[in-house]
Parts: structure tokens; sequence; C-alpha cells
């Protein structure tokens, strides 16, 4: 099953194309990564699926993404509600420099009224989710800035499953990290793929062939190839992505 | 000839320390003359009781309320209107010909004497609008000029909040409106207090506009279309008229002691949020 299908997408900031005609599919609860070198576009086509690109200034979109079968680029779209169900984590740690408490309630309390003994369950249950819950319980009223990096970060994860999104953008999350973290990271998204769809942009390829069950191959704004992770690095069919994944550039 | 690097850099030094020392040496001086002056005047009649005899004898108890309620009207119509100005110029338009206008303007209202705001005021509020010699007029005025200072601090402040937590607010499934209430705001609060904090100050200290514009009744008012004496204007009619020298000093202990009490105020909140935030 499709999550997300993108069909002929272009993208151009002022007179540069970023995206070119790009055409990909993403599947259900799996795993899908988007790898290549700097520049690439990778991180822009990310931002495509939840219309993060909009909030900056001079680029243009053409072409369709379908999220549950509708364009989320059609007119009269509901940003605010799209970005509700795809949501998204950033390279570097970003909570809000609120309680641990307030970080993961963010967005329920945006969504709905509701009353504390309820949000207190979802934070608990979301913070179990993520495999804080037994670091942090204690902490839940501390400033969510003082946390280690990596807790920051796992938090930004806890933050965006409380409101249960159906897919997560992932804008290489582990590029400020050290490798144990990594290694955790990775582990949860390993057990949150149960739940949801998970698209990750990264710079690591080891990361890509561990975790991913898609690849995607970008070079100058175009989507070379798209694969099972085990053939794109493997058996790639294109020489570029040979190339990359053999270390010959990038 | 050059002069030797070593020699010139202790010349420097030296310059340079002194500038610093003599910027200090004059700040306390002036603090210890009005104070040496001011603090024997100073008990709790003088601030409890009203002037008699023009404020020959007496106390300064209305030139106080006057001052507070005058400041207080000022800051409930510049705030609002300045912050919310703030927040759209720095969040909701894109930087280009009308920002710049409006930043242009609110520099160049910021430089214009305080006696022509006074001027202005006298005509319009007080003239035009038959508001009289009020704390109306007087607070309005007082806003208008306060108003620059307060719209660019806010937007400054709105501005230094870090893009990734509007970002990622955003990408929670928040509105821009969302975005700005729970986390823009209360992270630039610091900054548009320091801005409110200015103008409080200026506000105090301010006298040319006020006559114009409040007038110089001694009277405790009792409506927001009755004149009132500030303490500034207090002390510029009992030196500039000879009536009291003593209580003109009294009066100016009594400012200089609110001013510092109010930015060692500031300072303390400043201190307390930036901590809790960083």
């Amino acid at each position: 099953m499709n999550a997300i299908e993108v069909k002929n997408l272009s993208l151009h900031y002022g007179s540069f194309q970023a995206l070119k005609n790009v055409n990909v599919q993403f599947q259900e609860k799996m795993i899908t990564a988007l790898i290549g070198p700097s520049g690439c576009g990778k991180s822009t086509l990310l931002r495509c699926l939840n219309r993060m690109n909009d909030l900056i200034e001079g680029v243009k979109i053409t072409g369709v993404v379908n999220f549950r079968d509708i364009n989320i680029y059609a007119p009269g779209t509901d940003v605010v509600e799209l970005r509700r169900h795809v949501g998204m984590v950033f390279q570097r740690p970003n909570p809000f420099p609120l309680s641990v408490f307030d970080n993961v309630a963010y967005g329920l309390r945006v969504h709905q009224e509701m009353k504390k003994i309820q949000l207190s369950a979802i934070v608990e249950r979301s913070l179990q989710a993520t495999g804080l819950w037994d670091d942090l319980k204690d902490k839940l009223s501390e400033t969510a800035t003082e946390l280690p990096l990596y807790q920051q970060q796992l938090l930004c994860i806890t933050r965006l499953i409380a409101i249960e999104p159906k897919v997560i953008l992932m804008d290489e999350p582990c590029s400020a990290l050290d490798p144990i973290a990594t290694a955790k990271i990775e582990e949860l998204m390993l057990e949150l793929k149960k739940k949801y769809t998970i698209v990750i942009v990264t710079h690591n390829m080891q990361q890509a062939a561990r975790v991913s069950d898609y690849s995607g191959f970008m070079l100058m704004g175009e989507l070379i190839e798209f694969n099972k992770t085990g053939r794109i690095f493997t058996n790639p069919d294109d020489k570029r992505t040979q190339d990359y994944i053999t270390g010959r550039f990038g | 000839m050059r002069i030797d690097p070593k020699v010139s850099q202790r010349i420097m030094v030296t310059v340079l320390s002194l500038a610093t020392g003599l910027a200090l040496v004059i700040l306390f001086f002036i603090i210890i003359f009005i104070l040496s002056k001011g603090i024997p005047v100073l008990n709790w009649k003088f601030l409890s009781t009203f002037p008699s005899k023009m404020g020959k004898a007496g106390g300064i108890l209305p030139t106080i309320a006057g001052t507070f309620i005058l400041t207080l009207v000022a800051l409930v119509f510049a705030v609002p209107l300045g912050v919310g100005a703030a927040i759209y110029l720095a969040e909701y338009i894109r930087e280009g010909k009308t920002t710049k206008i409006v930043r242009f303007g609110a520099d160049c209202l910021a430089g214009i004497p305080s006696i022509i705001f006074g001027l202005f005021g006298f005509i319009l509020f007080v003239v035009i609008l038959k508001m009289g010699w009020s704390i109306l007029s007087g607070g309005l005025t007082l806003a208008f000029m306060v108003l620059p200072t307060i719209i660019r601090t806010s937007e400054e402040a709105v501005k230094s909040v870090p893009y990734s937590w509007r970002e990622v607010s955003l990408s929670l499934g928040a509105t821009k409106w969302e975005t700005i209430r729970k986390v823009v705001l209360p992270n630039a609060v610091p900054g548009i207090l320091t801005g409110i904090i200015l103008s409080v100050g200026r506000s105090i200290g301010e006298t040319a506009a006020i006559i114009f514009t409040a007038g110089s009744s001694l009277r405790l008012p009792t409506s927001l279309f009755d004149s009132v004496r500030t303490m500034s204007v207090h002390f510029y009619i009992l030196s500039r008229e000879g009536i009291s020298m003593k209580n003109a000093y009294g009066t100016a202990a009594v400012l200089v002691i609110l001013i510092l009490a109010i930015n060692l105020a500031a300072y303390w909140i400043l201190h307390r949020f930036t901590k809790r935030n960083t």
C-alpha cells in the first residue's frame, strides 16, 4: 500500500531547479531512505511531503503529491491538518524551552482541549514508546533544553508521536548524535515502523542500509534509482548509484 | 616617526579606561549631587501630603500619582499597539518596501524632539478633540512618543526567537497564530519588556510634552479628563519659577530613586527570564 505517492514533482528556488520531475511511492509502514550527496535535493523532497517548503520565499512547486489519494498541492488543502498526519523530525534536536511534559503535550494541546489526566496518560504512553519514560519520569518538569542531546532528539520524536501522525519524516535525525545514540534512534525506528510510515533522509549510507526497506538515490535534483534497499546496496541498476555507494564520489 | 606598538597599546588602554572612568564619575556625581541635596528633604510626610503655597511647602503626593497614572495610560495605549505592529512586521509580512517604510518611519518618529509631540498632542487632543489638559491627552501623547521604541524593540525581540522553534511548531500542525502565541511571544517577553521599561523611563522623565497636554494641576485626579502634574513638571515649575529649590531637589531625588528602582527591576526580570530560557 502506498502512503504517499509523488508524481512529476518539480521544485524551483527562484531560477534554480532543486527537484526535477521526481516520481516515487512511499510504502505504508515501511522505512524508506533517501540518500545522495549534499545538495542533491533529498531534504527538499522530504520537505515537500508536508509542505514545509511553503515557508521559504520564492519556492515554486509543480506536480502531484498524493497522501491518502488526495493531492496535497491541490488548491484549498488544509496544510495545518496535513501536518498533523505527516510530521517531521529535524536535523538538530529542537525541543521548546519548556518542560519535558509541556514539550510532549504541545501538539496535543494545540489540537484539542484535554483533561489533565488524559493528557498525562498520553504523555506517559508516548514517552514509553520512545523508551524515555524510565529516564525522564522523575524529570517531567525539568526544562527540555537542558537534557543531553540524544534525549532531546528522542523527546522530539516523542513530541511527534504523541499526536499520532501517519507518516514520520526524518531529516538526518542522527547527524548531531554520537554512534551509541544513533543506534538507539535506529532501534526506535524499527519499532516505530510497526505503526508509522517513515521516510528518512540520511548522509550515512550504512544507516540507510541498516534500517530501511526501500532506498532512493538522488543526484542533482533527480531521483536516479529507487528500489528495495538490499538491491540498491548490492546490485544497483544505475552506474551512478554504484559509484556513489562504493564511495567513488559524494 | 612610528610609535612603538607596545607604547601605543599602553596609551590607548589608558585613554579608553579614562573615558570609561570619566563617564562613571559623571553619572555618580549627578546621582550623588541630587541625592545629597534631595534626601534631607525626603520623609514620609513629603511623599504623602499635598503641596501648599504652589509647592513652597507641603509634599508632592499628587505629582507622584500624576506620574504613575500618566505613564500607565501611555502604556495601556502604546503596548498593545506597538507589540501588535511588531508582530505583524516580523511575522506576517515579508521583508520589503512596506517593512522598510514602517521601520524608517518609526526611526524618524523616535528622533523627533518631545516638545514637537507636545505641540501635536496639544493641537490634536486638547484643542481639536476637546479633551482639554487631561490625563487622556497627556497619556495619548506619551503613547505616540514611546510607540517607535516599543515597536522596534519588540520587533527585534520577536525576530530573535529561533526559526527552528517556529518550524517545529508548524510541523506539529499548529497554525501560525498558535505558534506565535505559544512559542514566539513567550520567548520574546524579555526583549519586549526591555522596550516597555525604556518607555516607562522616558515617560517619567518627560516634561515638555506633558505641560502642553496634561497641564499642571496640583489636585489629585478623579477622572481621565482631569489635569495632572507629574514629578518632572513639578520639578521644572518649582525651580524655574524659583518657588522652592529645596522641594525641587526633594522631587528630583524621588525621581532618580524611582528610575534606579525601575532599571534594577528590569535587570532582575531580564536575568530571570533569560536564565530560564537558555
